[in-house]
C-alpha cells in the first residue's frame, strides 16, 4: 500500500496554518476570527496525526484526542464570551471593542 | 563547682532579661528583689569560689580554672571557644564587681524609689554586671572584647537614663564615641595577637609569649593598641573628656559604672596581658607617663570644679591614672591593689554625694551647700571617711595602696615620684576643699532646701556604712612588708604575675624599712600640709569673698574651664568633621546621589509615558502584534 510522503503533509498544514493565521489578522468579524483560531488548531492536530504514523508512534495521536477535547471546550467559552458582547454591543465586530486601554 | 562558675555571669543576665521583658508589669518591691537578688547570688557564688581557690597551693598553675562552654568560632584552624578562666586576679575582680555592685543596687533600691523607669534602672543595671563578669572571666580577647563593648553599651544607656534631657543624651554620645575610638585601638590590637600568636586564648598566648625576647616591634605595637583600648575605658589622656560629662546618669551609676568597676577594666585589661606588656618597655613607659600626666592634669582641674560630681569625677580620671603609673613601673600587684581599694572608697565617696544630693533635692553645686554636717551626721562622717582614705591618711586602706604605687616609683625614677607626690597633694587638697564647703560652714542654699536636709533611709545608709568599713580596712588585705604585714595579695596574685617580673628584671631591692618610713613621712607631711591650706582657705574666710577675685586671675580661670580641653578637641575634631560631612552632603549627596536617583525615577516615567500609546485598545492590532512577535521569535531561533 502507498503512504502520500510525509512532505506533503507538511506542505498542506503550513498552508492551512497560514490561511488561518491570515484569517485571524483580516477579519472583523469575532465569530471568523474563532474560526480561523480552530483552523489554526485542526492544521496542528493533522500534522501531529501525520507524524505519529509516520513514526509508528502512537502517543502523537493521544495527544491529538486531548487537543480536541480542550479545543472544543474552549470554543464554547469563546463562543459564550462572543454571546456576551453580542448582547451588550449589538455587533461582534472586534474594532468597537476598544475601551479596554490605558 | 564547674557549674557554679559558669552560673555567675548568667544570674545578671537572667535578671535582666525578667526585667527587661516584664518591663513596667512587675511591682517595684518584686523589681528590687530580682534585681540586686540576681547579683547577690553571683556574689555568694564568686566567694564559694575565691575560698575554693584560696583552698590550692598558691604559686602553681593549679589555681587556674578553665571552663569551655562551648565551641564559638571554628574554620580554617581557627578556634575560638566560648571559656571562662577562673584565676587570681578575675576571682579578686569578681569580688569587686558582684560585691560593690549589690551594695549599689541595694543603694539604687532606696535612691530610685520616685523615678518612673525603675524597672528599666535595674534592668540596665543588672546586664552591666553580666557583660561586666564577661569582660572579666573570659578566658580570651574575644570574650573580653564582648564585655568590653557590652559594658560601653549599658554605660551609653545609663548616662542617657533621663533621655528627655537632651544634655544628657549629648553626653552619653560622648561617652560612647570617645569610647569607641580607644576600642578600635583594641580590636586592631586583638588582630595583631591574633596574627602573631595564632590564638586568642590567654593562657596560649602567655606561654607563647614567655619564650619571647623584650622589645620586639611587634610587641610594642600590639601592647600600644590594646593600651589605645584603656585609655578610652579608663579615662586617660586624651581621651578622658567623657567620664566628667558621662556624671548626667544616676548617681548609683557614677558609682558603679564610671568609678568603681567599668573605668577599671582597662587596669584589669593590662593587668591581665602583664607578660605582653613586660615584653615591651617602650610601652611601660608611655603608660607610666600617661598615667602621671592624667593624675596630675585631672587633680588640678578637680581644685576648680564645682559640682560634687564633677570633683568626683576629675578625681577618678586621676586615680586611674595611679593605677597606670603603677601599671607602667611594673607594679601590676600595687595597681590592683589601688584598683581594689579605690572601687571602696570611691563607691562610698559617689554613695554619699548621691546622699547629698538626695537631701538638697537634686542641688550638685556645692557652693550652695555648707555646713551639712549638722543635719547629715551619718553622711557627713561617711563622708569624712572616703575623703581620708582618698587623700591617703594612714590607717585608711587607700594610704597603703597609694604607698604601694609611690613606692615602686620612687624605686625607679625620684623626679616622677616627686611629681607624683605633688599629686596626691592636689588630691588631699580638692578633696578637703569638697568636705569643707559641703559639710562645714555656713548653709548657702535656699530656706526650702534647709527645711528637707535629712539623713537618707536605711536602705541607702547600710550600704554606705558597710563601704565606709571596707574602705577603713582594706588596706589589710595587702599590708606592707616594713610595718610587719603578711602582703597577703602579692602572694595571693604571684601566679598571675610571675612570668612578667622575671621578665623585667625588676629591681628586686625594696628601698629598706628606713626609706619607706621616710617616703612614708614625706607624703603624709605633704598631705597634711594640703589639708591645713584647704582648711584655712575654705573655712575659716567666707568661701563667696573668694569667688569673686577667683575668676579674674589667669591660673584658675584656666582651670575651672578644666583647660579648655572640651573646646580644643571641639575646634581641632568636631568641627572639621561636620563641616566635612556637611560638605559631602551638599555635594556627593545632593548633588551626585540624589540626581542619580531622581535620574533613573524620571526616566521610568517619560518611558512609561511614551510607551503607553502601544496599549491602544485595538484587539486586531495585539492580534497582530503577537503574530509579529510570534514571527520574530522564530527568525531569531531557526535563522539566527
Amino acid at each position: 500500500m502507498e503512504f502520500i510522503p510525509i512532505g506533503y503533509y507538511l506542505f498542506f498544514c503550513t498552508a492551512l496554518f497560514c490561511i488561518g493565521v491570515t484569517g485571524v489578522l483580516i477579519k472583523r468579524n469575532a465569530l471568523m476570527i474563532l474560526m480561523s483560531v480552530e483552523l489554526m488548531i485542526n492544521s496542528i492536530n493533522l500534522l501531529l496525526a501525520a507524524f505519529s504514523t509516520y513514526l509508528n508512534d502512537p502517543a502523537g495521536q493521544i495527544f491529538v484526542f486531548f487537543i480536541m477535547v480542550v479545543a472544543a471546550a474552549e470554543v464554547a467559552i469563546g463562543l459564550a464570551i462572543i454571546v456576551v458582547i453580542y448582547r451588550t454591543t449589538h455587533s461582534i465586530d472586534i474594532d468597537i471593542l476598544n475601551k479596554l486601554k490605558w | 563547682m564547674d557549674l557554679l562558675i559558669t552560673l555567675i555571669p548568667f544570674f545578671p543576665l537572667l535578671g535582666f532579661l525578667i526585667l527587661g521583658l516584664g518591663f513596667d508589669r512587675i511591682p517595684k518591691k518584686l523589681t528590687s528583689i530580682i534585681g540586686s537578688g540576681t547579683v547577690f547570688l553571683s556574689f555568694a557564688s564568686s566567694i564559694i569560689i575565691f575560698f575554693h581557690l584560696l583552698s590550692k597551693p598558691v604559686l602553681t598553675t593549679s589555681n587556674q580554672i578553665v571552663i569551655d562552654l562551648f565551641n564559638w568560632i571554628s574554620f580554617h584552624g581557627f578556634t575560638v571557644s566560648f571559656s571562662f578562666l577562673i584565676d587570681p586576679l578575675s576571682v579578686v575582680m569578681l569580688l569587686i564587681v558582684t560585691g560593690v555592685g549589690f551594695l549599689i543596687h541595694i543603694y539604687s533600691i532606696g535612691y530610685m524609689k520616685d523615678d518612673p523607669g525603675y524597672n528599666r534602672f535595674f534592668a540596665y543595671m543588672n546586664l552591666f554586671i553580666f557583660f561586666m563578669l564577661l569582660l572579666v572571666m573570659g578566658s580570651g580577647y574575644l570574650t573580653m572584647f564582648i564585655g568590653w563593648e557590652g559594658v560601653g553599651l549599658c554605660s551609653y544607656l545609663l548616662i542617657g537614663f533621663w533621655f528627655k534631657n537632651q544634655e544628657f543624651n549629648n553626653a552619653a554620645k560622648k561617652a560612647f564615641i570617645m569610647n569607641r575610638i580607644g576600642d578600635l585601638g583594641f580590636l586592631l590590637g586583638i588582630f595583631l595577637i591574633f596574627l602573631t600568636f595564632g590564638s586568642l586564648d590567654y593562657l596560649d598566648i602567655f606561654s607563647r609569649a614567655q619564650g619571647m625576647h623584650p622589645g620586639m616591634s611587634v610587641m610594642t605595637a600590639i601592647t600600644l593598641l590594646l593600651f589605645a583600648g584603656a585609655v578610652g575605658k579608663s579615662a586617660q589622656i586624651p581621651l578622658y573628656t567623657w567620664l566628667p560629662d558621662a556624671m548626667a546618669g544616676p548617681t548609683p551609676v557614677s558609682a558603679l559604672i564610671h568609678a568603681a568597676t567599668m573605668v577599671a577594666a582597662g587596669v584589669y585589661m593590662v593587668a591581665r596581658s602583664n607578660i605582653l606588656f613586660a615584653l615591651a618597655p617602650v610601652t611601660l613607659v608611655i603608660i607610666a607617663v600617661t598615667g602621671l600626666a592624667t593624675a596630675l592634669f585631672a587633680a588640678s582641674i578637680a581644685i576648680y570644679q564645682n559640682d560634687i560630681k564633677k570633683i568626683l569625677a576629675y578625681s577618678t580620671i586621676s586615680q586611674l591614672g595611679y593605677m597606670f603609673l603603677g601599671l607602667g613601673m611594673g607594679a601590676f600587684t600595687g595597681a590592683m591593689f589601688h584598683l581594689i581599694t579605690h572601687a571602696f572608697f570611691k563607691a562610698l565617696l559617689f554613695l554619699a554625694a548621691g546622699s547629698v544630693i538626695h537631701a538638697m533635692g537634686g542641688e550638685q553645686d556645692i557652693r550652695k551647700m555648707g555646713g551639712l554636717s549638722s543635719s547629715l551626721k551619718k553622711t557627713m562622717w561617711i563622708f569624712l571617711i572616703g575623703t581620708l582614705t582618698i587623700a591617703g591618711i594612714p590607717p585608711f586602706s587607700g594610704f597603703f595602696s597609694k604607698d604601694e604605687i609611690l613606692s615602686a616609683v620612687f624605686i625607679q625614677s625620684i623626679p616622677l615620684w616627686i611629681i607624683a607626690v605633688a599629686g596626691v597633694m592636689m588630691t588631699a587638697f580638692y578633696m578637703f576643699r569638697l568636705f569643707f564647703l559641703t559639710f562645714k560652714g555656713k548653709f548657702r542654699g535656699s530656706e526650702e532646701q534647709k527645711q528637707h536636709l535629712h539623713d537618707s533611709p536605711q536602705v541607702m545608709m547600710i550600704p554606705l556604712m558597710i563601704l565606709a568599713v571596707l574602705s577603713f580596712i582594706g588596706g589589710v588585705i595587702n599590708l606592707p612588708a616594713f610595718i610587719g604585714g603578711p602582703a597577703w595579695l602579692y602572694s595571693f596574685l604571684a601566679p598571675v604575675f610571675a612570668g612578667s617580673v622575671s621578665l623585667m628584671k625588676v629591681p628586686a631591692i625594696t628601698p629598706g624599712p628606713v626609706i619607706e618610713w621616710l617616703l612614708t613621712g614625706i607624703s603624709l607631711v605633704c598631705v597634711g600640709i594640703m589639708i591645713f591650706f584647704a582648711w584655712s582657705r575654705f573655712l575659716k574666710r567666707e568661701p563667696e569673698i573668694r569667688e569673686a577675685r577667683v575668676q579674674k586671675a589667669f591660673l584658675p580661670r584656666l582651670l575651672s574651664h578644666k583647660y579648655y580641653i572640651d573646646e580644643l578637641y571641639d575646634v581641632l575634631f568636631v568641627r572639621p568633621l561636620l563641616s566635612l560631612s556637611r560638605g559631602f552632603h551638599e555635594i556627593i549627596e545632593k548633588r551626585i546621589i540624589d540626581k542619580l536617583f531622581d535620574g533613573i525615577g524620571n526616566l521610568v516615567i517619560r518611558a512609561g509615558n511614551t510607551i503607553r500609546y502601544l496599549q491602544n485598545g485595538h484587539v486586531g492590532f495585539y492580534v497582530f502584534m503577537m503574530v509579529a512577535g510570534i514571527i520574530a521569535i522564530l527568525f531569531f531561533n531557526l535563522v539566527l
